[in-house]
């Protein structure tokens, strides 16, 4: 076009936007724009690695230097997928390794990687800097070792959370000896003991370093010398905080935190000895994150430690802290944000400690910032539950799980839909909601109702029937993620609103009952989806069409079906009823 | 929101037009329109016999109905063969905590739940729901093994200062420093578990059982209760008890150690089993002579008992 910008204006212009959507719908304007921007996206978000294929992604945006890709369902992290059901990160690699030599960030989530993929990304990226590794399996310490050794330029290697089979601590003594560009490095994950020595290097060379958080395996009285060397850390997660209790080492620990200005999050605590909590005092007044959830302390020491907090913003703690501790929480963090809390004893058959719904009443009445929660208890009322969504109608995030499967309201024994139907109704910005306790499909109406900027539900044991389901499927119109086990939905609701299935990232049900020939049924019709069955019975060809699946996985794909499927998953498309098995 | 794709045939409609919601208000529902008489308990408006075969445009009933797979009339829902969730429709007359147990135990893990899932034994622990509570299998190891520790420390700390977490500490002036590097913690309860002739493994939480027993019933349960559960080679498994732990049944079980040696389980005190064990596999009776002396010595008293 002769009036339109020139292409290097336009790609200027276009660099200023770093979200996908705003990219995304630069795009669709007209060709010239599409092909502007495709060839200087960088940043490319996959939430579903079976939702596009590498190749695809590789021929639409060929510049990229940093991917995010998510693998399996979240119900994953429950052992609800069954292990070699896929999401492999190989394929991409090595896919990845040919066309985007100047790749610098790999993060991923739930995907399986091997020690081979982590060998390849450290040999084919030269300028590599960024390797997250967010609830991964598949590989060992060979692969890290591969990643130190040949990563000139790392700066990020974070393993959060991941399962890796630990051969050694040697590892880490591979990152040579010029070796000084780290900036954030999470083992906590790790099992094995590293070569202290080589850690202590390591931090000393490597001026830049802000995150570093240690496994279970270094003892509390090296902290000392870790922190001395590294006084402008940010962030720092200690590693078993347990010791027979010495002046010397207690007093080094004073004073290696109070070097540390910088200090704004703290985590670890494994074994901890509440006697060296009070070491860190000098540092609490800037801390803004804090994750006790692994520190098994009684509700006094950890109220005595957050007393010294106020500037907290996000705190992971174990139900030890009791309505006691979460009371005098929300008289001391009024800038608190997040609050997550963990049960200690989860398959105990009585309460173990006081910590009940009036504790996360209170914290919602006392703390006007709060907009995450995560909160495992063993009791609710819907009183209690109105009285939130009335405190604190500014919450994103409320994920609630009463450990009993389909507890009532312990007042008056009525399901706690109405409790519920407030949250959903009172907080009008909410993006995730989890359930849990007796519902019906009450709550599924308000939630349909209510709930227009829901993205993410999960719902376990709850309802009556399929119009349960149908009300969130028609009604939550934002919704991308909607994950479901145990409850009675069948295959109305789901083919009845199959087209709302292409307009999310995906449906996960586990034992309800779809039958077989449901699922046939919406992968015949529904050819953008990837209707997938887990069943590890056999074949469902082996059973009446009527019987129901164990699990169900549906999927908006443009890949089309899965070619690396485990024996145990079957696609259903025009072909299924003609397969044999 | 479009309504159906003309799956549903004339008489089911999209979503169950206007009718159905269960004595609240109506759903405001432009769906196909549909002039059905309103009924509570059936979203879909027509009577129970006929919803399976609703405009599906194809019968989900398969000829006869063959095998296991059974309709449950009257709940509205295909749960077939395996059980179904209670809920508040079965307490009409309220609901106690005790009874939610129960509705706990109806639903065993996905994979298990065969036949006779009925309502459960009163107090099932919430144990046995796979994947529930949803705590992330990591964390879970973590805080067992801490639980561990803390339970060794306290026996190792006899006479000397003790770590009581709930009183303030005596400052130890000694001058020995202790050797405190904690142990290589194996991070995972979940440990894999392997059958000859089956080739895809299960994981089970060691954590949560507290004996061999109890390992070796829910093993038994998760591979040899299943009546389709078939062996590659075209052999089926008989649903007769098999007993893992005692030598008598054709398969036994075994487990790998931290230093890689193959052995049987259940010689060695629970505790130090969990603590050496990495993963677990069932083994063929035939293939796991010589794997350990006691083995062949139990085999051998069996035999002479036999005479």
């Amino acid at each position: 076009m002769a009036y339109s910008f020139p292409e290097e204006v336009l790609e200027y212009v276009f660099a200023f936007l770093s979200s996908d959507k705003d990219r995304n719908a630069v795009s669709l304007v007209c060709k010239s724009w599409y092909e502007i921007e495709r060839w200087c996206r960088r940043r490319i978000f996959i939430g579903n690695c079976y939702a596009v294929s590498p190749q695809i992604v590789i021929r639409r945006f060929p510049k990229v230097r940093a991917v995010k890709i998510k693998g399996k369902p979240h119900f994953a992290d429950f052992n609800l997928v069954p292990e070699g059901w896929g999401a492999y990160l190989y394929p991409w690699i090595s896919a990845m390794a040919r066309s985007y030599p100047w790749l610098e960030e790999i993060k991923l989530k739930r995907m399986v990687v091997t020690d081979e993929s982590l060998e390849l990304i450290s040999k084919s990226f030269k300028n590599f800097k960024v390797l997250v590794l967010s609830s991964c399996e598949g590989f060992t310490t060979d692969g890290l070792a591969s990643i130190a050794a040949n990563c000139r330029n790392l700066r990020e290697l974070d393993l959060r959370e991941s399962e890796v089979e630990d051969l050694s601590g040697h590892w880490l003594s591979h990152f040579p000896d010029n070796f000084t560009s780290l900036v954030s490095l999470n083992m906590s994950c790790l099992g094995s003991e590293v070569s202290f020595s080589a850690l202590e290097r390591l931090v000393s060379r490597c001026p830049n370093l802000k995150t570093l958080r240690l496994n279970r395996a270094v003892p509390v009285e090296k902290l000392p010398s870790l922190l001395r060397r590294a006084p402008q850390l940010v962030e720092f997660g200690t590693g078993a905080y347990s010791a027979e209790i010495q002046t010397d080492i207690f007093s080094n620990l004073v004073e290696a935190f109070s070097g540390c200005k910088h200090l704004k999050s703290l985590s670890g605590f494994w074994d901890v000895v509440p006697a060296y909590l009070p070491a860190m005092y000098n540092v609490c007044s800037r801390i803004t994150s804090l994750n006790l959830s692994y520190a098994t302390v009684q509700s006094p020491d950890l109220v005595e430690l957050i007393s010294q907090c106020p500037n907290l913003k996000c705190l992971w703690v174990l139900d030890y802290i009791e309505d006691a501790g979460l009371k005098a929480l929300s008289s001391y963090c009024k800038d608190l944000q997040e609050l997550r809390v963990f049960p200690s004893d989860p398959y105990g058959a009585e309460p173990n400690v006081s910590l009940t719904e009036q504790g996360l009443v209170t914290v919602s009445a006392g703390c006007p910032k709060l907009q995450s929660v995560l909160y495992f208890c063993r009791q609710m009322s819907n009183a209690a539950l109105i009285a939130i969504a009335r405190n604190r109608p500014n919450f994103i995030r409320f994920r609630l799980c009463i450990i009993e499967p389909q507890a009532p309201d312990y007042l008056t024994l009525e399901p706690l839909d109405t409790g519920f139907g407030a949250i959903v109704e009172n907080c009008k910005e909410l993006r995730r909601l989890s359930l849990s306790g007796l519902l019906t499909d009450r709550v599924f109406e308000y939630i349909g109702t209510h709930a227009k900027k829901l993205e993410m539900l999960s719902i376990a044991f709850a309802g009556d029937s399929d119009l349960g389901l149908h009300h969130v499927l028609s009604g939550c119109e934002s919704l991308r993620k909607l994950e479901i086990r145990d409850c009675p939905f069948g295959h109305k609701a789901l083919l009845a609103n199959a087209a709302k299935l292409e307009t999310m990232r995906s449906l996960w049900m586990s034992s309800c009952s779809v039958s077989y020939g449901a699922c046939k049924l919406l992968g015949q019709k529904m050819p953008r989806l990837n209707v997938e069955v887990i069943d590890e019975r056999g074949s469902p060809n082996s059973r009446p069409e009527t019987c129901p699946v164990e699990k169900l996985y549906v999927y908006r794909t443009v890949a089309g079906p899965r070619v690396d499927k485990p024996d145990f998953v079957w696609t259903m498309d025009e072909d299924a009823a003609l397969r044999l098995s | 929101m479009e309504p159906t794709l003309g799956l549903l045939g004339g008489i089911g409609g999209g979503g169950g037009g206007g009718c159905g919601a269960a004595g609240g208000k109506a759903l405001s529902c432009d769906q196909t329109g549909l002039n059905a008489p309103k009924s509570e308990k059936d979203y879909m408006c027509i009577s129970k016999e006929a919803e399976l075969e609703l405009g599906l445009g194809l019968s989900l009933r398969s000829g006869g109905g063959g095998g296991g797979c059974v309709e449950v009339k009257g709940k509205g829902s295909a749960w077939g063969e395996y059980g179904r969730i209670l809920t508040a429709k079965d307490f009409p007359n309220g609901f106690s905590a005790g009874t939610g147990r129960a509705a706990a135990g109806t639903k065993r893990a996905a994979a298990d739940s065969v036949g006779s899932a009925e309502c459960g034994s009163p107090s099932t622990a919430v144990s046995q729901v796979v994947g529930w509570p949803p705590i992330r299998a990591y964390r879970m190891n973590t805080l067992v093994n801490q639980a561990k520790t803390s339970n060794a420390d306290e026996d190792e700390g006899v006479g000397r200062n003790e770590k009581k977490e709930n009183s303030k500490k005596k400052i130890n002036h000694g001058s020995d420093k202790n050797d405190t590097i904690v142990k290589e913690r194996d991070h995972l309860g979940f440990v894999k578990v392997n059958m000859d002739g089956l080739p895809i493994g299960r994981k089970v939480d060691l954590k949560a059982h507290p004996s061999y027993e109890t390992l070796a019933q829910t093993l038994e349960e998760m591979f040899f209760k299943h009546p389709s559960v078939t062996i590659r080679g075209g052999k089926e498994q008989s649903t007769q008890p098999f007993k893992l732990l005692d030598g008598s049944s054709e398969f036994v079980l075994t487990y790998e150690d931290k230093e890689g040696d193959w052995m049987l389980v259940g010689d060695v005190p629970w505790g130090m089993f969990l603590s050496t064990v990495k993963r677990l596999r069932i083994m063929k009776t035939s293939e796991a002579n010589g794997l350990a002396p006691k083995f062949q010595e139990r085999n051998e008293k069996q035999r002479a008992r036999a005479i």
